[in-house]
């Protein structure tokens, strides 16, 4: 629960007539809600309020059916995932030398939370398990590339370079 | 569109084609040899990631290259079972095992072998190799004592290609069974061969289907369930990628035995490979005339919808796995009414394994006495085990029943490495037990494993030595069990949770004799009073891990150490001084600046500041760190 | 049905074939406690209090969802199940938030009442990790805490079922899973349409009405105030048990004395309120019938239904009555009639309604409720509210006398009164309907086809020359069917009568809660209608158009049913809403 960071929705044209697609073979097929979602999540990439609103509208189900069901299953995903993926290291390593100062600075900077994305989609957040490099600690990971043993005044530095 | 007369034909046809591939002599003059030599790539998800797609390139392209296509032909197979070596490729006849290929060796493959005659001795898995004599893979420690049915497409033929299957006695069953036998008599050879589900609780299946026939019903269903979620378990995947045709002969049969027209397959969506072979295959059945309306002209109508589950381990339940087929929330309901009774959409449905149902055209086949032929009393026939952990060989096996765990282990997997003592398995996964070197010799079966306190589960076997801390591997599984909980009843909702953080508390060095007690109580409660068998298993592991060593238990809990090394909460890190050559690196190193040491004097770690990371043991070139 | 032979607790019965362990169990006389089961609404085995013993079975069977099959031999009392159902209680216990003392429901919270029998001892026994939750307060008439949530569902279970909202329903999952809504919305986001349903069946403190009382007691305080209350026809019938009495007592007078020690200046009576909408509802239906308007007329004094035909039937709302709830033209002809009558600014008026509805409390809020240019309710209490008031006041509710309303808004006919029943707005209509498109005076008020708790009710009334055809839901889901039956050709009707909760407003959401151990084996709908209907046989006067306090109002004020003036006070309008939010 919480207040998750409102990504505003981006879908195309095209996106809605494929849906559409999918929700009208799929809309006297009994008990075809899962189909419907792995397939909405297929165009979309993730099932924004907005997908699910127009499955929930198509198959004549209500939308917290479709929410319950997307929260059950841990394949669907409420959110997109950034074009660039930041990970803090929260093992107990990196976490005893600054980890968490690191993470609350990347929440603030980026305005979001462990699994969220950015409004832009430039920045998915999250915080992993021990990645076994306690000797780089503490340890931030951005598309693969490690950054070690930084403080919290090196983070503005580093996301420029995806900038 | 086939029918049940030039579908023999067509059997007879191909079965000499692919002769070359159940020939172990070089000329033997029953094989039609319409190609020199067959080369069998395992294709299956495993050697995918091991980087099999290469082999085959590099294979075509050597073969193009020496204007070979003629004579070599090269086949993307399934599972081999020995995962632990691929990518392998096999070479007919003969059957000549080449594992951990490379893409460079290949061309020698291409040239010494194919060309030259001469197997590539040094490429060979050196276990078929002993001085000059070469033997064949399947006289090997790992294959000797393999058994193997519900694998027997596996690594023999194109998993995509129909006529393959049907070489292979593909689909032959079902033309028996729709031909020859009544419904009745399908549903007692099922019956009397003995077999049992294999997917977990070991209901025998004729038992099943004959309740599922017996339900008045206009509709009825057959399911499959493909759901396979047991960490460390792959046989379904396996199976499916290669033979799948195989469920869907098997599902047809079923379909006629109970009286359903149509069939769900659950299969989960991270088994990409899978599904779209089963994609295919349905497909394929289709157009030939073995699914849809008047299968093999003998009027009998069937067809299969694929579902996709979407990642969670409680849809293997199977009223979870109805429950998500009709798009719901997978959530077990209790039973009564079972789904033979009440399924999907409230209607009959026989639900069995992907395993279970690979039992079947054999069964039909060669009768109901074969299968018991195998096997213990009341354990028949093989079963398929995912071996890993700490063992040498693993990947996929099938042996009879009754085998016992040291050969399992010794024999199959190679023994522990690095020469380590064999502590425990765990079978059944995370809802089942640990077995202990106490009973390393019990043979394998149902109720054998039942009474030692573990399950057969859906065939995960994961070796753990005396590396592996019990109280670590306790923790592990019912972690995985806490993160799958469907939420729905109390005891398993909330009682697997207060299980975990009692366990956590035991590996932080927080615990104390009387959580024991409260572990052991809140396992029993847990076990008696859950919805599903989810919940009613979910202690399994701790129960069993706490029975058999109790005393690891009570080191956490009383002693607030870890015998094995493992609990990082509950060791010490000590430089050995007489070791200490005064370097400076574990210093340098050390995040918190807990080692303190002048250049070449002996260095002392501050167990205050030391948050056990280890990485000062990693840097230590004399090796003066140990933690204990 | 046949019969089977069972043992409990080793001695021989016999019970019919198809019934649950804990219905057997229950005719032998012994109680089963359960926490998650609820008749005919949650049936799911999950809360695993009520497990038994069966021999032969491994593990400890739920009786709520197993059914008795013959030979079964059935223990209801061993250690291993007491010992069971108390870890259980304590498992749930350790998740739930334990403020008993300032819980809503302190006293009459199931939970508490089952820790009590069986004995835990301590409550923090299994303490770990709670889930994390907010109080959601989106929504006018109630709160959501999910901290005291035991994941029972019953709630989604009336919300999405008898219901067809289903804007609240199990998310995540594990120990992760709570009750709530898409995207985490409040209530007040979501298309909830206020019915209280959710709260009825809550077994503990995790739902409940927001309590406006606060606001009554200091209008009863302030001396500037002229303080009117109008309890709806269905309090009479169920505020009883609020303080103990059995289902289905008639405490009219006590209810009147009640309110009047509580220091109402008038104590009044929605009856009243309910006649009038008779008389204006069933000139609207005269009316279209004779000039071809909307048909069918959709009654409008259900204002869950108004909201979810808003959400949902857009298309229908022409249908719908014009005319306001009986409590809302009560208010209205308060604070016009008798604020003139009695020389009263309208502005110091409060008119408090005490409902058996939660959605009452947000009809007040809607647009066009505003008769004299002020609200024209000003705090809707419901049945529980008021109760709690009385036992705060240290009112001796079951020994009180029995008194009389004040006249002249208090007084009423038995068409006024069962308008707390399902069928009884149809009914009412008409009996006055009937007599104004004849011509003549009924041979009996009885319109017995459209009584009784059925949740879809039809009939055909030969009115003059005209076959009138009629239907009546309760329950969402039931006017759901209906009324796509209605929209498909496939049936045609006159006159429907929709009421949002099953039964009608005796059973609303803003009614006394009956723990499931009366729930399950009480009919708490029809108990309570039964009496309903007595009452309608007893009073001398039936018919709404009779009422001479009604005949009164229309002389003096308001002229005849449907003047330009009636509809200035007495009519409202609807708006159609989106199908996933609040407007």
């Amino acid at each position: 629960m919480g207040t998750a960071v409102k990504i505003p929705f981006k879908g195309t044209a095209q996106q809605k007539s494929e849906l559409y697609k999918v929700i009208e073979e799929n809309a006297n097929v009994r008990g075809a809600l899962m189909t419907v979602l792995q397939k909405a999540q297929d165009i979309y990439g993730y099932l924004p309020i907005q997908v699910q609103e127009m499955i929930a509208d198509g198959l004549g189900l209500p939308l917290e059916d479709i929410y319950g069901v997307v929260t059950f299953y841990a394949q669907f995903s409420l959110y997109p995932r950034g074009r660039n993926i930041v990970s803090v290291c929260m093992g107990t390593a990196c976490y005893v030398k600054g980890a968490g100062d690191l993470y609350n600075d990347l929440c603030e900077r980026l305005k979001i939370k462990d699994g969220e994305c950015t409004p832009d989609g430039k920045w998915s957040l999250d915080a992993c398990r021990c990645v076994g490099a306690c000797g780089l600690a503490p340890l931030i990971i951005i598309n693969g590339d490690p950054y070690g043993r930084i403080s919290v005044s090196d983070i503005a530095e580093i996301l420029k370079k995806y900038d | 569109m086939l029918t049940v007369e030039n579908l023999k034909k067509l059997r007879d046809e191909q079965r000499l084609k692919m002769g070359i591939r159940f020939s172990l002599e070089k000329n033997d003059p029953a094989v039609m040899m319409d190609y020199k030599y067959n080369v069998l790539v395992c294709g299956d998800t495993g050697c995918l990631t091991s980087g099999c797609k290469a082999i085959i390139d590099a294979l075509n392209e050597s073969v193009t290259k020496h204007k070979l296509e003629k004579d070599v032909n090269i086949l993307t197979v399934g599972c081999f079972g020995i995962c632990s070596l691929g990518p392998i490729v096999i070479v007919y006849p003969g059957g000549y095992f080449y594992g951990e290929c490379k893409a460079e060796e290949m061309e020698r493959v291409v040239t010494e072998h194919l060309m030259g005659d001469t197997p590539v001795k040094e490429l060979l898995y050196k276990e078929t190799v002993s001085g000059e004599e070469i033997i064949p893979f399947a006289q090997t420690g790992f294959y000797k004592k393999q058994e193997r049915n519900a694998l027997r497409n596996c690594g023999i033929i194109e998993p995509d290609n129909l006529n393959e299957y049907i070489g292979n006695d593909g689909y032959m069953a079902l033309a028996k069974a729709l031909s020859e036998m009544t419904r009745d008599e399908v549903i007692k050879t099922v019956r009397d061969s003995g077999l049992r589900g294999r997917g977990g609780g070991g209901f025998p299946t004729g038992l099943k289907w004959e309740f599922t026939r017996k339900v008045q019903s206009e509709q009825k269903y057959v399911a499959c369930n493909a759901d396979e979620g047991d960490p460390g378990a792959f046989m379904d995947r396996a199976i499916i990628e290669g033979a799948p045709h195989v469920v869907v002969e098997a599902m047809a049969i079923a379909g006629y035995a109970v009286g359903a027209d149509h069939g769900y397959i659950y299969i989960r969506a991270e088994y990409p490979v899978a599904v779209k072979r089963l994609e295919r295959a349905i497909k394929n059945a289709r157009e030939r005339g073995l699914l849809g309306k008047n299968i093999l002209g003998t009027g009998y109508n069937f067809d299969i919808e694929i579902r996709l589950g979407a990642g969670a381990f409680v849809c293997g339940e199977e009223t979870a796995l109805i429950a998500s087929i009709e798009g719901k929330r997978g959530e077990p309901r209790p039973r009564p009414p079972y789904p033979a009774v009440k399924g999907i959409f409230g209607k009959p449905t026989l639900l069995n394994n992907v395993e279970t149902y690979a039992n079947i055209p054999p069964i039909i086949l060669r009768g109901a006495d074969w299968f018991a032929s195998m096997g213990t009393k009341k354990s028949k026939g093989s079963k398929v085990f995912a071996i890993g952990g700490k063992v040498t060989n693993t990947g996929l096996i099938e042996v009879p029943m009754g085998i016992t765990l040291r050969e399992v282990v010794e024999e199959i997997g190679g023994g522990v490495p690095g020469g380590k003592k064999f502590k425990a398995a765990q079978t059944g996964g995370p809802s089942g037990g640990c077995i202990p070197d106490i009973h390393y010799d019990v043979p394998i079966d149902y109720d054998n494993l039942v009474e030692i306190g573990s399950m057969m589960g859906s065939g995960g076997l994961i070796v753990m030595d005396e590396d592996n801390c019990m109280v670590d591997m306790a923790r592990f599984f019912l972690d995985f069990t806490v993160d799958e909980s469907c939420g729905k009843c109390a005891p398993c909702r909330i009682g697997t949770k207060r299980l975990l953080e009692l366990l956590d508390k035991l590996i932080e060095g927080k615990g104390e004799a009387a959580d024991l007690d409260k572990i052991e109580e809140l396992c029993q409660h847990i076990n008696v009073s859950s919805l599903c068998a989810l919940g009613q298993t979910a202690s399994n592991p701790v129960i069993s891990m706490m029975k058999y060593f109790r005393d690891e238990y009570v080191a956490h809990a009383v002693d607030h150490k870890c015998p094995s090394g493992v609990c990082k909460d509950l060791l010490t890190y000590f430089i050995i001084a007489e070791k200490c050559i005064g370097c400076t690196l574990c210093a340098r190193v050390c995040p918190t600046n807990a080692i303190s040491g002048k250049v070449k004097e002996k260095h002392i770690i501050d167990p205050d500041k030391c948050i056990k990371c280890g990485v000062c043991v990693e840097k230590c070139k004399p090796g003066a760190i140990i933690r204990k | 049905m046949g019969t089977v032979n069972i043992k409990i607790n080793g001695v021989s019965y016999t019970a019919n074939q198809g019934i649950t362990v804990l219905e057997a169990v229950r005719e032998a006389g012994i109680d089963i406690p359960t926490l998650c089961y609820l008749r005919g609404v949650s049936e799911i085995g999950a809360c695993r209090i009520c497990l038994v013993e069966i021999k032969g079975q491994r593990g400890l069977v739920a009786a709520c969802v197993s059914p008795v099959a013959d030979g079964m031999e059935i223990t209801t009392t061993s250690p291993r199940i007491m010992d069971a159902r108390k870890k259980n209680l304590e498992l749930i216990l350790s998740t739930h938030n334990k403020k008993c003392l300032s819980c809503v429901r302190s006293g009459q919270c199931e939970l508490q009442d089952l820790s009590q029998i069986y004995g835990v001892e301590d409550e923090d026994r299994y303490a770990g990790a709670i889930p994390e939750s907010e109080i959601d307060q989106t929504a006018g008439h109630m709160y959501r805490d999910n901290s005291k949530c035991i994941l029972c569902r019953r709630c989604t279970v009336v919300c999405s079922q008898d219901q067809d909202v289903g804007v609240i329903g199990a998310n995540e999952r594990g120990f992760k899973t709570y009750i709530g809504s898409a995207f985490d919305q409040g209530l007040g986001e979501t298309a909830c349409v206020g019915c209280g349903q959710c709260i009825v069946v809550c077994p503990t403190g995790a739902l409940s009405e927001k309590d406006h009382s606060g606001e009554v007691w200091a209008a009863l305080s302030d001396e500037t105030k002229h303080v009117v209350v109008q309890p709806a026809p269905a309090i009479r019938f169920t505020a009883g048990e609020a303080f103990g009495m059995p289902v289905g007592s008639n405490v009219k007078g006590k209810m009147v004395a009640a309110l009047r020690r509580l220091g109402f200046d008038a104590v009044f009576d929605t009856e009243f309120g309910a006649d009038l909408t008779i008389m204006e509802e069933a000139n609207e239906f005269v009316e279209r019938i004779k000039n071809g308007g909307v048909l069918p007329i959709i009654t409008s004094c259900s204002p869950s239904w108004v909201k979810y035909a808003e959400h949902n039937f857009p298309e229908m709302l022409p249908n719908l009555s014009t005319c306001k709830s009986p409590h809302q033209m009560f208010g209205a002809i308060v604070k016009t009639w008798y604020a003139q009558k009695n020389g009263i600014d309208a502005k110091n008026i409060v008119v408090v309604s005490v409902m058996p509805c939660t959605a009452k409390k947000l009809e007040k809020e809607r647009d066009d409720q505003n008769a004299a240019g002020v609200p024209d309710v000003d705090i809707v209490l419901t049945t529980r509210e008021f109760a709690n008031m009385v036992k705060k006041a240290g009112i001796d509710f079951v020994g009180l006398p029995d008194e009389n309303f004040d006249d002249p808004l208090g007084q009423a006919t038995g068409a006024g009164t069962i308008f707390g029943a399902t069928g009884g707005v149809m009914e009412a209509s008409l009996r006055t309907a009937s007599e104004w498109i004849a011509g003549e005076e009924l041979k009996s008020v009885d319109f017995h086809e459209v009584r009784g708790t059925k949740g879809i009710k039809e009939a055909t009334y030969k009115i003059g020359d005209l076959d009138v055809n009629v239907a009546v839901a309760s329950g969402l889901a039931n006017a759901h069917q209906l009324l796509e039956k209605v929209k498909s050709g496939e049936k045609d009707y006159h006159f429907i009568e929709i009421m949002a909760c099953k039964g009608g407003c005796v059973n609303g959401g803003g009614q006394p809660i009956q723990p499931a151990s009366v729930y399950n084996f009480v009919d708490l709908r029809g108990e309570r209608a039964k009496t309903v209907y007595r009452q309608d046989a007893d009073t001398p006067l039936r018919k709404s158009h009779e009422n001479p306090s009604i005949k009164k109002l229309y002389s003096d004020f308001l002229g005849k049913p449907g003047s330009h003036k009636a509809h200035e006070l007495l009519h409202t309008s609807y708006k159609p809403r989106s199908k996933h939010g609040w407007d």
